[in-house]
């Protein structure tokens, strides 16, 4: 079989899971802050994984993109540990915030750039946002065959065939590459990568490109703010927890108490 | 020209619930904005759902019939609906944040170059400029955001079980047929099959006990099977979810899985088991009645939603429980 090209679309955000105490909103700058590491976003690392899967399975070359006002190679180049072969920053100050369809147009612009590629992959959204739009209109832009909630995916000459979730089970469609898929979690978590891996790519010579907007051939026009007209925190969710305390033995009387008055 | 322009689904040949909800969203902005609304219906057969829309008040039901509109074909879809946009002009659309709103959203607002907000739970008219403020949880819930775009028509995905569902009123509206020109040589992905699964459904159960990547291996679930088992002798609709996790690690299928991306639930009792409660978690469960936490972690967030905490390793409790369970039955 033929070696595939992918290119996996990957986002640098903060942890959306860090413990509620470590998260706020700062309403004035239009802001959630976490007082947490920036993960990659957890379904990207899914389409990730699927990605070495892939490569793994028919060989071929892993870019990964990600795009930001400032991108940190640091975080990014677990990519690199996991299977990738190539890490391409794409950061400009005028990426700060972009609404989705100049999220799209600029990573459109990279992926022209590279110019051969056969899977474009990106996680069903994106967990700062969760907007859920980038890919498909990046999959738009570029006029591929778009295929969204993939759980599973295989390449058949030429052809890439997926099982995508849909309300009653799953579809399974096919497409000609070159084609966009979304991929939800059902694909599987990111491989665990060694600490000695990670350290090894981390502290490596090795240069990550940056690409600038200018180098994508994006013009700022062309680069829209996301519109936020306000940002508030949620309302509280906080209950009193009564903890049932004892011996195990003991917990477990009070709790089948618990639920038969609750019968 | 209509103001605000709802796109429908129709189920068995009904119009969906969350179509109904869409409706009075639509009726609500419509009033805010001193105009009309409208539904779209797309399908190969929509003639009784059009019908059926009527009595709830829309000025007009634009009827979209053809049948390569049978199942839902992203690609004859979205063509479709751009289609029928540029012949009804409105100024807002409206869609379920369903499986066919989240696919058709962002394409239709890519081809019309317009902006689109997903999974928006209130929606407003901004009485400056006439523009649709769209109200979205977003950082999993840690936040919510207002958003305010140009373009038009404004485009947004509306969460379920958050607008009241329209109320019949004066059917005076009429049915208009609309045309789509589509054929087959649009249709870039093809369907191989369609395979339906033994799906649980979440949203109708009494009393969901949950496990989450504190269970350790996979195996934690037939212990937690055991007590949905126990608990099905006192309580009826006991079903099995999940965190998002569990289903990453390939312990349980999707179906099982509560929260943003999952099932939205709001059961009598909900047991969550080694869920330390991400937050994309707790907005899908936070509303059930009560909450019951078992984890080993005293500071994990799940604790802090919880009426009844125990923290203990659950290998420890549930056997235990269900044993206390059998006697109290």
């Amino acid at each position: 079989m033929t070696e595939i090209r992918i290119i996996v679309c990957a986002k640098e955000i903060p942890d959306p899971e860090a413990p509620l105490s470590d998260v706020s909103v700062d309403a004035e700058k239009m802001e959630v802050i976490v007082d947490a590491p920036q993960i990659i976003s957890p379904f990207d690392e899914n389409a990730l994984e699927v990605a070495v899967q892939l490569k793994e399975e028919v060989g071929g070359k892993i870019s990964v993109l990600s795009l930001g006002k400032k991108v940190s190679d640091t975080v990014l180049r677990k990519t690199l540990a996991a299977g990738a072969d190539e890490l391409i920053l794409l950061e400009d100050d005028n990426f700060d915030k972009l609404d989705s369809h100049s999220t799209a147009a600029a990573l459109a612009g990279a992926i022209q750039k590279i110019g051969d590629y056969d899977l474009i992959l990106t996680g069903r959204q994106a967990g700062d946002w969760d907007s859920g739009q980038v890919g498909l209109i990046l999959g738009e832009i570029l006029e591929l065959p778009c295929i969204s909630l993939a759980r599973e995916i295989t390449i058949e000459d030429g052809s890439v065939v997926v099982k995508k979730s849909i309300p009653i089970g799953y579809e399974r469609v096919k497409a000609k590459m070159p084609a966009l898929i979304t991929v939800s979690n059902e694909v599987g978590e990111l491989r665990y990568i060694s600490r000695t891996k990670m350290l090894k790519m981390m502290r490596g010579a090795r240069s990550i490109p940056s690409w600038s907007a200018e180098d994508l051939g994006v013009t700022e026009e062309a680069l829209q703010k996301m519109g936020i007209a306000a940002l508030s925190s949620p309302p509280d969710m906080g209950r009193d927890c009564q903890l049932i305390e004892g011996t195990p033995d003991e917990q477990a009387e009070k709790l089948a108490e618990v639920f038969k008055a609750l019968r | 020209m209509s103001d605000v322009l709802i796109l429908g689904e129709v189920k068995e040949g009904s119009l969906d619930l969350k179509t109904l909800e869409l409706l009075g969203a639509g009726k609500k902005l419509a009033g805010e904005l001193g105009g009309k609304f409208s539904l779209l219906l797309m399908g190969d057969s929509v003639s009784g759902a059009a019908d059926e829309a009527l009595p709830y008040g829309p000025a007009k039901v634009y009827k979209l019939e053809h049948a390569l509109l049978q199942g839902f074909k992203a690609d004859l879809w979205v063509t479709s609906l751009e289609q029928a946009c540029q012949e009804i002009n409105p100024k807002i659309l409206l869609m379920s944040h369903s499986f066919i709103g989240m696919e058709l959203g962002p394409r239709l607002a890519c081809r019309l170059n317009s902006r689109l907000t997903t999974d928006c739970i209130d929606l407003s008219i901004d009485p400056e400029d006439g523009l649709l403020l769209r109200t979205k949880p977003v950082s999993g819930g840690n936040a919510i955001s207002v958003f305010k775009c140009q373009g038009e028509p404004q485009l947004a995905t509306v969460r379920g079980k958050v607008f009241t569902p329209v109320e019949t009123s004066d059917g005076s509206g009429e049915i208009v047929d609309i045309k789509a020109d589509i054929d087959e040589s649009i249709i870039k992905v093809a369907s191989l099959e369609v395979v339906k699964e033994d799906i649980v459904s979440l949203d109708k159960a009494n009393v969901v006990v949950s496990g989450g990547a504190g269970l350790g291996e996979e195996d934690g679930f037939e212990l937690l099977e055991e007590l949905r088992e126990a608990l099905s002798k006192s309580f009826g609709n006991v079903m099995i979810g999940c965190s998002r996790v569990a289903v990453d690690k390939g312990w349980i299928s999707s179906d099982h899985q509560v929260g943003l991306t999952g099932t939205m639930i709001s059961p009598d009792i909900y047991v969550a088991v080694g869920i330390s409660g991400a937050i994309q978690h707790l907005v899908g469960m936070v509303q059930a009645k009560k909450i019951i936490a078992i984890n080993t972690d005293p500071g994990c967030n799940m604790f802090k939603v919880a009426d009844y905490g125990v923290i203990e390793d659950y290998e420890e409790i549930i056997p235990a429980l269900i044993e206390k369970l059998e006697e109290l039955s």
